[in-house]
Parts: structure tokens; C-alpha cells; sequence
């Protein structure tokens, strides 16, 4: 896996240049965001995701004065975060994945798809108002194998290419197109439940 | 994935149309091409043989609408936080990156 490189535009922040480049500042206004990011990224692990927070901060601290402009702090704090758990990642490359297999499509002997008929589907607005649902989503997400999950994270919340994802994580852009695929599958068998209306 | 489910005369004669004639694919063959459908890489043949599996598979149709919503919910929601999330962060680990900054200046 390789470092993403500084290069995606920003989003204003509102505080003054001195004070978004204040560490106390910078901890307390993006440590909530970034322990999610981390969190998620990590599969929903706490303890590892408050150690790549806090690997995140030092980090950052240590290469500040290479942020050329304090309103790019936030993505700027977005990449070094999710470095810092593909690190994370790697240092615990481990105990062996668990199968994508049981949440793929399936299909009958003449390859024709088994899909339960679809009388009613959720539009986001429905889940976005349900706290419960919410909860459901992100425990989903958690639940894809983490070599698929962090495909779909990068590609699909962070908002990075193709080619970017295969460099980052140092594979080919067609196993990064197979990988994101199943993982949408995957999540999307995985909320069916929540999708077809069977969980208020 | 392959089950063994036996199929019924009106699925049999579907497969054997979508496996048999020319520019149909089947159920299978049509998962290979969704990526690409979706992010417009398809050629027009390509595409239009696509669109006509569409036409004629109402599991695919249906398949197809709901792996769409799950990548416009997960885009959408996890995107960010909805709300500050402050309160959720152990004061403890504030603490412990701002002691850390300041042990390493």
C-alpha cells in the first residue's frame, strides 16, 4: 500500500489561520471525525482506531508546516487519517479473511438470477431520518470482509479514482473494479433487510 | 454461486432464451458488465445488449435498483458524521495527543 498524495481541493473552515493551526484547536474541532473515519475504516474497532487517531495527530504535527494553506487542513487531516489506518492495517495482517462469498449474488443452474421480488425500497431520505437504520448501515458496512470494505471505503465515501485506489493500495485497477464490485453486493444483500422495509 | 434450485418452465424457457439467442447474455453474464454500466464505461454494443437483458429480467431490474440505493446510501451517509460527534471522543484520548504533542515538540 502507498501513501495517498496531497491533492484534493477543500472546504473553507471559518476559524482564523492562527487558531486552525493551533494544536489544541486542531485536536478538539477534528478529533470527532477523524475517530470515526478511523473507526470505520477499521471495521468498527475502537481501541485501534483511537491508536490511529492518535498516530494520525503526530503525524500531522510533525509535517504541519508543509500545509501551505490552514483551509486544507480538513482533507489534509483526511489523508494522513486514513494512512494511518492502512497502516494500521498492514501491521496486523493476520487472521485469515473471512469470505466474501456468502453475501455475492446467487443464480440457478442456467445461470439466471435468484432474486426475491422487490414490492418496496427505501430511499435514503427514509434511513437518513431513523437513527436505528443508521446504526444498521454502518454495522453493514463493518460487516464486508476488510480487503472489499476499504475498495468500496476509498472509491466510494472518499471520492478517490480508480487508478488512485489501485495506487494506494498497490494492486491492479481491475482488482480494485472486481473488489469494489462485491463489495456493493455484498452491501446491498447485506441490507436487504433494512432496504425492503422489514426493519422500522 | 450456483444452487440447485430446480428451475420452473417459464425460468427454464427464460435461461435457455438469454443463454441461446444472439445478443442476449445471461443473469451472470450480465453481473460481469454492471460496474461499467454504471460508471458509463460500456461500448454501444455493449450497452445495448446490457439495456435489453434490463428489458426482459425482471430479477435484474429489481437487483440492479437495489444495488444502486446501497451505493447512494453508503455515499450519502457515511460520507461524514451527520452531527458532532465531540461528545463520543474519550477526554482521555484529547488529552493524550495533546500530552504527546507537547512531549515532542
Amino acid at each position: 500500500m502507498k501513501e495517498i498524495s496531497p491533492s484534493t481541493p477543500e472546504e473553507p473552515t471559518h476559524a482564523k489561520p492562527d487558531d486552525v493551526l493551533d494544536p489544541d484547536h486542531i485536536v478538539r474541532n477534528h478529533i470527532g471525525w477523524m475517530l470515526s473515519l478511523a473507526k470505520r475504516t477499521l471495521g468498527g474497532n475502537k481501541d485501534a482506531a483511537e491508536d490511529v487517531v492518535q498516530d494520525a495527530f503526530m503525524s500531522a504535527f510533525r509535517s504541519l508546516g508543509s500545509l501551505e494553506n490552514p483551509d486544507n487542513i480538513k482533507p489534509w487531516l483526511r489523508r494522513i487519517t486514513i494512512n494511518a489506518a492502512l497502516m494500521k492495517i498492514r501491521q496486523n495482517k493476520r487472521l485469515a479473511e473471512q469470505s466474501i462469498d456468502e453475501h455475492l449474488p446467487e443464480f440457478d443452474q442456467l445461470d439466471c438470477r435468484l432474486e426475491g421480488r422487490w414490492s418496496f425500497l427505501a430511499s435514503a431520505e427514509d434511513v437518513q431520518e431513523n437513527q436505528i437504520q443508521l446504526d444498521i448501515l454502518n454495522k453493514a458496512f463493518s460487516t464486508i470482509p476488510e480487503s472489499y470494505r476499504i475498495v468500496l471505503q476509498l472509491r466510494d465515501i472518499e471520492g478517490y479514482g480508480t487508478a488512485e485506489v489501485a495506487s494506494i493500495l498497490d494492486i491492479s485497477e481491475s482488482n480494485v473494479k472486481t473488489r469494489l464490485h462485491r463489495a456493493r453486493s455484498a452491501l446491498k444483500k447485506i441490507l436487504e433487510p433494512l432496504l425492503r422495509g422489514e426493519i422500522k | 454461486m450456483c444452487t440447485e434450485t430446480k428451475p420452473s418452465p417459464m425460468r427454464w424457457l427464460k435461461g435457455q432464451m438469454l443463454s441461446r439467442m444472439q445478443g442476449m447474455i445471461t443473469c451472470k453474464e450480465f453481473e460481469n458488465f454492471v460496474l461499467s454500466y454504471l460508471d458509463g464505461e460500456l461500448s454501444p454494443t455493449q450497452s445495448r445488449v446490457f439495456r435489453m437483458h434490463l428489458l426482459l429480467c425482471r430479477e435484474c431490474r429489481d437487483y440492479l435498483c437495489a444495488y444502486e440505493r446501497s451505493v447512494e446510501l453508503s455515499k450519502l451517509l457515511l460520507q461524514e458524521p451527520r452531527k458532532p460527534v465531540l461528545d463520543e471522543v474519550p477526554e482521555d484520548l484529547i488529552k493524550a495527543v495533546l500530552a504527546a504533542k507537547n512531549s515532542k515538540p
